[in-house]
């Protein structure tokens, strides 16, 4: 039996954790749906308690951003241009011009390489800014005054390699001593409707997502993070986890793999039949005590494909395109 | 309905192309658009293209079409409707090899002829007509290495993602509906088109890549399983059985990781109506582990 304790809050590192949708609906077209609108007016709730933080950096995970050669950071300083959803066409433009946290940036990539990772820099007039991590800049930080980075989603990388990923992005705000922000982009349940929808009638496109999607947000609302972590796995299989789940681990990893926090769900709605949820993850919630967890915590990656290779603990031998 | 050709004969399909995208293999080409520079690379593959575009040389056609893996949408086929489209494609995943500025032409009425046709075979269509949209790298590269001139007009067509939401074998019927809609456009509409299937066969990458991405000493494919599949699949097309392969398709998608689980090549056979006639392989080959070739059917 343990006893609950409450924790104090960080001053340095991730401050707390959001998770937000990645479509667009809410960024652009808020007014079409009353569903649509509330999970617009939780952003701009969400918008409040950021500025009340006063982050130095926003970290944004976005499932909408794959990657395949490693992880890939955004380093450019100002990353410009336009973009357009490539499913939700219709719903108009989204032009962007944000300041990137450089010195955030090559810290993570550097973080990233000590625990064993594959990291990319990515810095190119021109590079497409996915929908889900301008919807949640747009929203967030409308005004810019928040420099970010950005992290890919690798469509290789497994849980492991996630929370690793997660792990390299608390390493690097603590050795920079940057208050940072961590924003999971993306969707719980990710079945959209596959024919155009009247807005006003959206809902989930399935029950058992939306039982699904609520049960998680049961257990967010109550700040156990690592717990949702852990069901990542039994969620995508159950309930077409956007990514399967991988944002979360991510998330999860970052924050520190606990279930200490003081949890909010802002809205819980659906996004052309998606489980779209704004959820507020704050350190210093009620300890729960040291949990025995199904999954291992992994601190170094040490590459997929050598499993049944002899490797001593601690090598450092990542997949080689060519045998050796 | 407007017959391009003037001679009042209905349009047809020219040829058919499994016409892969790598991004490597137009930064190994060096052609202008692209901002960088490479010393060689994927020799095999570039030199198949070359051959396919020998090979096309002598044929009039007045459109391309081509089906994208990497243009993704699930609520319904997407096509552009834009009439003129002029950027940058960066590659997101290959920002490091493909920069490429592009200038094209689509010819929107024969687009909205096949989205009109896809609705009434019962298929979800749309037609994209934002003008600040980004083409796709996969319709870029796929249109660049079979026609670089760029002097022809395109119609490209999303991936419908029914394969990933249901099933391959639903994501098959699907694009069989489309291919047969895009047809009886092509029939209406008078043209000469000339068709890309843009996608590889196997799709399991190399995660990570050598210091100088074209060096070759590091390129072979990821598995051998995968190259049993791809050498299964070319040696049907090589059969005529086209057929077979539209039968074997959805093993070979999940087994092989393949990208035709996008539908592309079931598409473009559906389209030519599943061809008896023996494919040319002009090439075959792997790009960071995953299994690429370039077919033609000639119709």
């Amino acid at each position: 039996m343990t006893t609950p304790k409450e924790k104090q809050q960080p001053q340095i590192g991730f401050v707390a954790g959001f998770i937000v949708p990645g479509m667009p609906q809410p960024l652009l077209a808020p007014e079409k749906s009353p569903g649509w609108g509330r999970v617009r007016a939780a952003f701009e709730v969400l918008r409040e308690r950021l500025d009340a933080l006063k982050p130095d950096v926003l970290v944004i995970y976005s499932t909408q951003w794959p990657s395949v050669l490693g992880h890939q950071i955004q380093a450019d300083a100002r990353p410009q241009g336009v973009h357009v959803d490539h499913e939700f066409h219709d719903l108009g433009t989204m032009e962007y011009n944000f300041p990137v946290h450089v010195p955030y940036a090559d810290a993570y990539i550097a973080s990233g390489k000590e625990r064993g990772l594959h990291m990319r820099r990515v810095c190119f007039k021109g590079f497409p800014i996915d929908t889900g991590s301008l919807v949640a800049l747009g929203l967030l930080n409308p005004d810019n005054h928040v420099p970010c980075t950005l992290v890919s989603s690798n469509m290789y990388a497994d849980r492991a390699e996630t929370i690793v990923l997660g792990k390299a992005a608390r390493d690097a705000a603590q050795k920079q001593k940057l208050r940072a922000v961590a924003i999971a982009s993306t969707a719980l349940s990710n079945r959209l409707w596959t024919k155009p929808i009247d807005p006003t009638e959206d809902a989930i496109s399935s029950q058992k997502d939306d039982e699904w999607n609520r049960k998680l947000l049961e257990i967010l609302a109550q700040g156990r993070l690592e717990d949702v972590a852990q069901l990542a796995r039994q969620f995508a299989r159950e309930a077409h986890a956007d990514s399967k789940l991988k944002a979360i681990w991510w998330l999860s990893a970052a924050l520190g793999s606990s279930n200490d926090f003081r949890g909010e769900v802002l809205a819980y709605e659906a996004l052309h039949g998606t489980g779209a949820a704004v959820v507020e993850l704050r350190p210093g919630g009620v300890s729960r005590g040291e949990q025995e967890f199904d999954e291992d915590d992994v601190e170094f990656f040490r590459g997929e494909r050598s499993v049944l290779s002899p490797s001593s603990p601690g090598s450092k031998t990542p997949e080689k395109a060519r045998p050796s | 309905m407007k017959n391009q050709n003037n001679t009042g004969r209905p349009g047809s399909i020219v040829a058919g192309v499994l016409a892969p995208h790598p991004p490597h293999l137009v930064y190994a080409e060096n052609p202008p658009q692209n901002e960088p520079r490479a010393e060689c690379g994927w020799e095999e593959l570039r030199w198949g293209y070359e051959r396919l575009r020998k090979s096309l040389s002598g044929e009039d056609f007045d459109v391309i079409i081509v089906h994208t893996p990497h243009w993704r949408t699930v609520v319904g086929h997407h096509l552009l409707a834009v009439p003129h489209f002029k950027g940058l494609s960066v590659d997101p995943v290959f920002p490091h090899l493909f920069r490429y500025n592009y200038d094209l032409k689509v010819d929107v009425e024969l687009a909205e002829i096949i989205a009109a046709e896809g609705e009434s075979a019962g298929l979800q269509t749309s037609l994209m007509r934002n003008p600040k949209f980004r083409v796709d790298y996969g319709t870029i590269i796929s249109c660049h290495l079979s026609h670089p001139t760029w002097n022809k007009p395109i119609v490209s067509i999303s991936s419908n993602a029914s394969a990933d939401y249901f099933s391959t074998d639903v994501g098959q019927r699907e694009m069989i509906a489309l291919g047969h809609a895009t047809r009886a456009a092509i029939e209406k509409s008078g043209r000469r088109a000339l068709l890309l299937a843009s996608c590889s066969l196997s799709h399991r990458h190399f995660t990570e890549e050598p210091q100088v991405p074209e060096d070759m000493t590091y390129e072979h494919i990821y598995n051998h399983n995968q190259y049993l599949w791809d050498m299964r699949m070319l040696k049907m097309m090589r059969a005529g059985e086209s057929r077979r392969v539209i039968a074997e398709m959805p093993d070979f998608t999940d087994q092989a990781i393949s990208e035709t689980r996008a539908g592309c090549l079931t598409w473009l056979l559906a389209a030519m109506n599943f061809p008896t006639t023996p494919a040319t392989v002009h090439a075959y080959g792997t790009v960071i582990g995953t299994g690429n070739a370039v077919v033609e059917w000639r119709m």
